[in-house]
């Protein structure tokens, strides 16, 4: 299987983009949305031509402190983003909105105050965390039969290893873009984007494995290497067909489903595919590379 | 051969019951600039809608609970809870929802209250209104005939003691009668107060008022003179906790404090709605198109499994009933996805089994199924994992509905993936037609 042969290219690959993300995320920081750091939101949409960008700047200067940031969306609306504000405030902002005399409505307003946004931040990361380790062992459970030639522990290890992998990438991808487009944030519903492509992503390794378990059972004298070999190649189009029926849903849902769910959608994309990738090309050849690296140590 | 014709047919007619449920418990949508709340005709069992789907408001309360004893908490907080419903409810919104949510660990627990408002977004009374201390007040009862009427009336004459004034409230038991009363405690500068009010107004009553609302209409028996009252008068136990959780709520109110305000326009929630409508049709249609050119016959068969499931999942969305947000939603188009995987996964190892050759239509479908089945229920194992940690860390109500729906997606797609599915191919496979069931088994751009 040509997988496992030119399995070094594969880890170079993989090592490159994570290397890049991590990068991406030490170059530009992480662009955190106001449900983590604390902040306000409010969305307006004119009736007829919205005014442009620095009077609406220039107005939301003038109530709240700090430095806003206006991003146009739709025809006719505009995103402004800024501290932490109280209702009375909210009030005033409206009513200096209002005062070029142009109409709009208030489509939305989220305010989060900085305590809560740090909680949730704090369990965000404890919840991804948790996530891994439980994965570590269950894998370790499900496959604690198989002990020869790689335990079963490693398996959860190496799970695990993958899933850091389609963690980074599309966490990477994410403070590139944000630092484009400040509307793409690391918010919650990013971190459930990660929670559900680890999730996705060890049931892929899983597939995976439990097919090396099987032809373990079945094929006692044959190399390791050949074994893994052959049950990525019995897989493969498994792997392929299951993200393509995924990825197919998120692509129609990044098109027409709503602006609410646009970066949720994004995100899950980006872990899906990296998260199939890892599963086929890293996973499982890092089982062959771990059995070598026992054999040498003997 | 009989018995699965049988199963499937009797399968199908439970489903297609299922399908007419879910659609017949829906009333047409009337876009929300026109209807001002519910309309009055809606099925109990209509779609519940998230606020970000229907416009609403969102409020995030903190209490500050350091002067709570840690044991009176919880007690303190439904409390709390209560008197904030009650004046949630002079809104007259449909449905609000107001709940205590507690996080963390150890000593950094912190207990929050979640108001939800929807179709509310002038929010300004509201908060006002909620933000408030909530009053404990003590009033006498006088019957006066108000000028121009014959009729006596009730009025409540304030006295000036109010919560500030109790200690504490607690139930205690009649040592003969073993019947429950409220012990009642003032502070030294209420028992003065207590005994001057007691002394001139014996017969009269005292009635206990909490936001406003009389909460009990004990009457003086005589002067009290020690600052420690028992209201008695044929209480449950149950009765009496509850007047004491009042009382006790009332002397040391939790004061609360706006942490977090999300409003959503009812315009932008519809064209959520509608967006995430839109899409889940789409992708159904995606995966049916892709199901049936790449597997053939056991696609189209995947397809029905998969319409079941449609139609489960959104019975018991109505049934639980799930509350359905924009993450929601994209949460069950996942589902959908994910839920054909089980099938893929058999239909390759049936393939497997039809090039090793030799074996009848029926042995390769029970093969394929057997073999399948262990990496369905591992991988599918672990979803869940990833969705009850999610459901249980998360303090976002977008997330818990997100997980929710992920963990009802994972577990109904292994029984219609692998149940149905199986019934079906079974009552349709024939031993008699081994040429035509191979070809409408097989399928050709594949890897053998």
């Amino acid at each position: 299987m040509f997988v496992v042969q030119h399995r070094k290219f594969f880890y170079i690959l993989s090592a490159v983009l994570v290397v890049l993300s991590i990068v991406a995320v030490a170059v530009h920081g992480l662009n955190f949305g106001i449900d983590f750091k604390g902040g306000s939101l409010l969305e307006i949409t004119y009736t007829d031509v919205r005014p442009d960008m620095q009077t609406v700047k220039d107005a939301v200067t003038s109530v709240v402190e700090g430095e806003p940031s206006v991003r146009p969306i739709g025809e006719n609306g505009y995103v402004i983003r800024m501290k932490s504000i109280s209702e009375t405030e909210r009030q005033s902002l409206i009513a200096k909105l209002g005062e070029g005399g142009q109409k709009f409505t208030e489509e939305r307003f989220d305010s989060i105050g900085p305590l809560l946004g740090k909680e949730s931040a704090r369990k965000s990361l404890i919840s991804i965390v948790l996530v891994l380790v439980m994965i570590i062992l269950f894998i370790a459970f499900a496959f604690r039969k198989v002990s020869e030639p790689v335990s079963s522990w490693k398996y959860g290890v190496i799970a695990v290893i993958a899933l850091a992998h389609d963690v980074f990438i599309p966490t990477g991808v994410f403070a590139l873009l944000g630092n484009l487009n400040p509307t793409i944030e690391i918010d919650t519903l990013f971190v459930t984007a990660l929670l559900v492509i680890l999730g996705f992503s060890v049931h892929d390794t899983i597939v995976v494995f439990d097919r090396v378990r099987e032809n373990l059972r079945i094929h006692k004298n044959q190399p390791f290497e050949q074994t893994v070999g052959e049950s990525i190649s019995q897989t493969f189009t498994r792997s392929i067909n299951t993200s393509l029926t995924v990825v197919l849903s998120l692509v129609v849902l990044y098109f027409v489903g709503g602006a609410a769910t646009h970066n949720f959608t994004l995100a899950l994309l980006i872990g899906i595919i990296a998260g199939t990738y890892s599963s086929i090309f890293l996973g499982s050849p890092l089982l062959v590379t771990m059995e070598k690296w026992q054999s040498r140590k003997k | 051969m009989f018995k699965h014709r049988l199963i499937a047919l009797i399968l199908l007619i439970v489903a297609a019951g299922v399908g007419y449920f879910v659609y017949s418990t829906e009333v047409p949508r009337i876009p929300s600039s026109v209807a001002t709340s519910t309309p009055a005709t809606a099925s109990r069992f209509a779609f519940k809608l998230g606020l970000d789907l229907n416009g609403g408001s969102h409020l995030v309360y903190q209490a500050d609970i350091s002067k709570v004893a840690a044991g009176d908490v919880a007690v303190s907080m439904d409390a709390l809870r209560d008197v904030i419903e009650k004046r949630v409810n002079l809104f007259g919104v449909s449905e609000p929802l107001v709940q205590v949510e507690s996080g963390g660990v150890g000593s950094t627990i912190s207990q929050k209250l979640v108001v939800e408002l929807p179709g509310v977004t002038d929010i300004q009374k509201a908060i006002d209104l909620i933000g408030k201390t909530p009053l404990l007040e003590f009033k006498l009862a006088r019957q006066t005939t108000l000028p121009g009427t014959t009729t006596p009336q009730v009025i409540f004459q304030e006295t000036g003691i109010t919560g500030r004034l109790v200690q504490r409230a607690q139930v205690a038991f009649d040592q003969t009668t073993g019947s429950p009363y409220v012990q009642l405690n003032f502070n030294s500068e209420g028992k003065d107060l207590f005994a001057k009010l007691t002394r001139e107004h014996v017969g009269e009553v005292l009635a206990i008022f909490l936001d406003n609302q009389p909460i009990s209409l004990p009457v003086i028996q005589e002067e009290i003179r020690d600052g420690q009252a028992q209201i008695s008068g044929g209480f449950t136990p149950q009765e009496a906790k509850l007047l004491v959780r009042d009382l006790n709520y009332g002397a040391l109110p939790v004061p609360i404090e706006l942490v977090s305000t999300q409003k959503v326009g009812a315009s932008l929630g519809e064209d959520a709605l509608k967006g995430g409508v839109k899409a889940g049709w789409i992708s159904f249609l995606v995966i049916a198109a892709f199901l049936i050119l790449w597997y053939r016959f056991p696609g189209f068969l995947a397809v029905i499994a998969l319409a079941v499931y449609v139609a489960i999942i959104l019975a018991l969305f109505k049934l639980i009933p799930v509350t359905l947000t924009a993450a929601g939603i994209a949460g069950f188009i996942l589902s959908i996805g994910m839920a054909v995987d089980a099938n893929i996964l058999i239909f390759e190892r049936m393939k497997e089994e039809f090039r090793k050759g030799g074996q009848s239509v029926d042995a390769v479908i029970r093969e394929g199924f057997s073999r399948a089945w262990l990496s369905i229920r591992d991988s599918n194992l672990s979803s869940i994992i990833t969705a009850v940690i999610l459901y249980w860390f998360s303090n976002a109500s977008v997330v818990k509905g997100f997980a929710l729906i992920f963990a009802i997606g994972v577990l109904v797609s292994m029984f219609t993936a692998i149940t149905v599915t199986r019934t079906l191919l079974l009552a349709v496979s024939h031993k008699n037609h081994e040429g035509a069931m191979k070809f409408l088994f097989g399928s050709g751009a594949t890897n053998s």
